[in-house]
């Protein structure tokens, strides 16, 4: 479904996945709200924000940490994407850190 | 629903017939149920600690109460000063527990400061902290704490808190309301008394308090009232001016900090207002009209008190057990 090595929905979804609880029947989709969802807290949010800007090579400004950029695996994708493209080649070693 | 009236506080007379009945209350649960006879409080100076150290003397006999000062370095000279003053008004028995030396030794401030120093790698011991939430009312932002640092010299240099760092500032801060509750019941244990705890509605609903540190209590016999109805009860205990008039404070960090900055989005009568309502299911279009806010801002702060219900409910959390035992005639929810 996602088979684009660069983009970022499966390896957030991996992320997740492995580093919080999703309880049995609990969808996991690209719009599943992880405050609604009670996937993850403000903890957690802040665990997603250090492994976003150390894994795609980003720096994420204050203003950018709101819910429409970090409440699903979808708007963080998207997020991710609009930073590469505004950072243009100076990505960080985003393609690096993808072949590990 | 059209038009919301604010109405948060008791209404005349009612206020009295609170008073007494938590200090019915408060006979039954700690003579009649825990077998205890008397309880400890740790005062604060603020109005909290004040009304239910005042509570606890009219129920038991201020003989049977113990104010206990529990200051350290960091704490405000308010705190003792007007701690001092509430339990000469009740003329309570006291006792001065100083938990600086105990705070060194296990390493509260140094643990603290090591972690601080992964993010502003120029704070020194000796320099000033606090930590701070965005305002909700200010826009959308989720609600991750950033750390304020302040150098002898009185510049300000503010960061966001990465993950571990944020974890540790807190794990090592919440050494002070845990060694606080050590000695209340060490105290308490002396004595045969309860420790009474002091959180009003906001703080016990909204989990403003460290597992295990000021959450533990044997009986909490204000977490039923607003802070609102705080404040009226206060009035009528004869609580004074000064303690009453003083801004709600964390008392926590170095810096001063208001419990605005570091955890309710909104002075506490808006805020109980905001949390009756949110009960309620008082629509964020009336709310705001009758606080001066607008709906966005109302419903940012729903989310909020949601959110930090959601975060609560660990801190509330008993030992869970696998398989309860069942013990006859036990203590069962």
């Amino acid at each position: 479904m996602h088979d684009d090595p660069t983009d970022p929905q499966r390896h957030l979804r991996d992320f997740i996945v492995t580093n919080f609880y999703i309880p049995d029947g609990q969808p996991l989709d690209e719009v599943t709200s992880f405050l609604d969802a009670g996937i993850i807290d403000s903890t957690g949010v802040l665990e997603l924000v250090a492994h976003v800007e150390s894994r795609y090579g980003i720096t994420i400004a204050d203003h950018e940490l709101i819910p429409s950029n970090f409440d699903s695996i979808g708007a963080l994708a998207r997020f991710i994407q609009r930073k590469r493209g505004r950072d243009g080649g100076s990505n960080g070693g985003f393609n690096d850190r993808l072949a590990r | 629903m059209t038009g919301w009236r604010v109405d948060v506080g008791f209404a005349a007379g009612e206020a009295e017939a609170e008073i007494a009945r938590i200090t019915a209350a408060l006979r039954d649960t700690v003579l009649g149920r825990l077998h205890r006879r008397g309880a400890v409080i740790a005062l604060s100076g603020g109005v909290d600690s004040s009304v239910v150290a005042a509570l606890c003397a009219r129920a038991f006999g201020a003989d049977r109460v113990l104010g206990l000062f529990l200051n350290e370095a960091e704490s405000s000279p308010d705190t003792v000063r007007l701690a001092r003053r509430v339990a000469d008004q009740l003329a309570i028995p006291t006792a001065d527990e100083p938990i600086s030396p105990i705070l060194e030794a296990v390493g509260c401030y140094a643990r603290r400061d090591a972690a601080i120093h992964t993010v502003i790698p120029r704070y020194r011991a000796g320099w000033q902290c606090k930590l701070v939430l965005p305002r909700v009312l200010d826009g959308d932002r989720l609600p991750l704490f950033s750390i304020v640092v302040q150098s002898p010299d009185g510049e300000q240099i503010v960061a966001r808190l990465p993950h571990a760092a944020y974890l540790q500032v807190v794990a090592a801060t919440s050494f002070k309301q845990r060694v606080r509750k050590m000695l209340e019941y060490y105290h308490a244990d002396r004595l045969h008394h309860a420790v009474a705890g002091t959180p009003n509605r906001l703080e016990y609903d909204q989990g403003f308090f460290v597992k295990n540190g000021d959450g533990a209590a044997d009986v909490k016999p204000i977490a039923h009232l607003y802070k609102t109805q705080v404040y009226q009860l206060a009035d009528l205990l004869g609580i004074p001016d000064e303690v009453r008039e003083r801004a709600p404070t964390t008392d926590t960090y170095s810096l001063p900090q208001t419990q605005e900055e570091f955890f309710f989005s909104l002075p506490y009568g808006q805020m109980d207002a905001c949390l009756l309502a949110r009960d309620h299911g008082v629509p964020p279009s009336l709310v705001a009209e009758a606080l001066g806010l607008t709906p966005d801002q109302v419903a940012r702060v729903y989310r909020d008190i949601d959110a930090k219900r959601a975060a609560a409910r660990y801190l509330h959390a008993p030992p869970l057990l696998i398989d309860p035992p069942g013990i006859p005639g036990g203590w069962g929810p």
